[in-house]
């Protein structure tokens, strides 16, 4: 393993520290539990948008605090969900009166550290809403896993959620405009390499050179099957038609693509897979209106991608292009 | 014969050495069907426990509860502090201000607390999880107390009931948390969490006079 780091054990918090330096404008850190907040939260008036989870997908989730997106982050271990008491904190801290609404990835850890954070400040009389992102469709949703996991979508309900609280929409209203950018995103993932987790020292997973592994997850975890490298043109039909036939998007939808990084594969790559992906589309006759491309939900230095597809409407469509000014995204 | 806040506070200590003798054996049980790390976790956690009843003590068995949960949740991490947590807080919210409780109280604490960890974890029976040791434990209490058991006697027969249903999850194939992704290879081996419940119940009984 050959990482910029001092020590394994002091990653994040060196890492927290390097944001404040970079963002004083945008962003201020916590720690002791670890936190990153907006610079002018708490912000009176306007529901609180709070995300998190382990942390090694960056800019995930605190690349994202800030004007139009999220009021708070809550970054946990390197994939390890941070505790309830954390995402408390951040509940606190961020407090507007408006409430507050939690974002989750759909990972058992995730799920229940957060929904046990909004249990007990309900407790204490805050009114906090959360909402789960199953937008991975290589998990068969069944009874016998934890279900689908949240990927890719994440950026794109933390950014059209965070327009509509930025609004001043309600608790209500942004909760519902969540659930519905959920219910419309898909995504699906490749890997060419496993990440390395620092204090691990070694990839989680080995490919040989001629091997990609299609519908891997976040974390290096397994995907749905371990198959041939291919050229770019294959391996982009094989991540689009699951996402295609599982709403499925249909002739004259109008659709946001996003095509994402999973943090090592460059961006000259990532947008000759773009490209494609935008030629695969025009032939079925969906739309694509909006555009995302980079290294925004990402698993270490995982070489591999992953598209997202989100059904757009005027409402969503709207809320993507207000304003927004974050240290990954801003327009 | 009731259950007060002293009662609770000693069923505590006793349920953290519990944990604290077993720490090895829940490792070992979580080594192979999930991440090892079971026992420390709670052990780390009834250490904070205790720890934190020696330095404020709640004066209702509510507020006991209450202060167990919010400690568990913030110091044993992972699945298991939300849903232990989240069982000591339904339990805490079901008995509310009373000063005493009696048996009926306990084995509806039991089940608010069976019911926390369902909304929690949504878990069912037969997925090898706690579940499976909580289920027949709140049976138990329920007709115990419905016969007129004291708190002691429904501890009692809830934690002979959790023993066996815990016992009865080492054939099962997990169907929830990390074990569910080792599929079939989960088989043969009893669940830690149900395990540690049934452990933990023991303790609660058997520091009781009556």
């Amino acid at each position: 393993m050959k990482k910029i780091i001092n020590d394994p054990a002091t990653v994040v918090a060196d890492a927290l520290n390097g944001m404040a330096a970079a963002h004083p404008e945008l962003l201020r850190v916590r720690t002791d539990p670890a936190l990153i907040v907006r610079a002018d939260a708490p912000v009176t008036g306007k529901v609180a948008l709070i995300s998190g989870g382990g942390s090694g997908h960056e800019p995930l989730h605190g690349g994202f605090v800030g004007a139009g997106m999220l009021t708070a982050a809550v970054p946990g271990a390197v994939f390890t969900s941070p505790t309830p008491d954390a995402v408390q904190a951040a509940i606190a801290e961020t407090e507007s009166g408006a409430g507050a609404l939690l974002v989750v990835k759909n990972y058992t850890g995730d799920v229940l550290n957060f929904e046990t954070a909004a249990e007990l400040a309900g407790l204490e009389g805050a009114d906090v809403r959360a909402v789960i992102v199953d937008d991975d469709v290589a998990v068969k949703d069944s009874t016998h896993t934890a279900g689908r996991r949240g990927v890719g979508g994440t950026v794109l309900v933390e950014k059209i959620v965070g327009a509509a609280a930025e609004r001043g929409e309600s608790l209500e209203r942004c909760e519902a405009i969540a659930r519905r950018v959920v219910a419309q995103v898909r995504s699906m993932g490749v890997a060419l390499t496993g990440p390395t987790v620092p204090h691990a020292g070694e990839p989680s997973f080995t490919l040989g050179e001629d091997e990609m592994e299609i519908g891997i997850g976040i974390h290096g975890e397994p995907g749905r099957r371990r198959l041939p490298m291919e050229r770019a043109d294959g391996l982009v039909a094989k991540l689009l038609e699951p996402i295609l036939e599982d709403l499925p998007f249909a002739e004259g939808d109008d659709v946001l693509l996003f095509t994402n990084s999973m943090g090592a594969t460059p961006l000259i790559e990532l947008y000759g897979a773009h490209g494609i992906a935008e030629r695969l589309l025009a032939e079925r006759g969906v739309r694509v209106r909006r555009r995302l491309v980079g290294p925004f939900t990402t698993s270490l230095d995982m070489q591999g991608m992953s598209l997202t597809l989100l059904k757009l409407d005027d409402e969503i469509t709207e809320l993507w292009d207000d304003p927004v000014r974050t240290a990954a995204l801003r327009w | 014969m009731g259950c007060t806040a002293t009662d609770m506070i000693g069923a505590l200590h006793a349920g953290a050495a519990t944990v604290s003798a077993h720490r090895d054996e829940l490792i070992q049980l979580d080594r192979v069907i999930g991440d090892a790390d079971h026992g420390e976790n709670m052990d780390r956690g009834f250490r904070a426990v205790v720890a934190k009843l020696d330095t404020a003590v709640p004066e209702t068995p509510g507020a006991v509860l209450k202060q167990v949960a919010t400690t568990l949740i913030s110091t044993v991490g992972g699945a298991s502090g939300p849903l232990y947590g989240t069982a000591f807080l339904r339990a805490a919210a079901a008995v509310g201000d009373a000063l005493e409780l009696d048996g009926p109280a306990v084995a509806a604490a039991l089940q608010a607390g069976l019911e926390g960890v369902v909304a929690r974890g949504k878990a069912v029976a037969g997925d090898k999880t706690m579940v499976d040791a909580l289920i027949p434990a709140v049976d138990a209490a329920k007709a115990a107390a419905a016969d007129g058991a004291a708190p002691a006697r429904v501890l009692a027969l809830a934690a002979e009931a959790a023993h066996a249903g815990a016992e009865a999850t080492e054939p099962l194939v997990a169907r929830k948390g990390r074990a569910s992704y080792l599929g079939d290879r989960s088989a043969g081996h009893v669940d830690p969490g149900a395990r540690s419940t049934a452990l933990l119940l023991s303790a609660f009984a058997e520091s009781r006079s009556v």
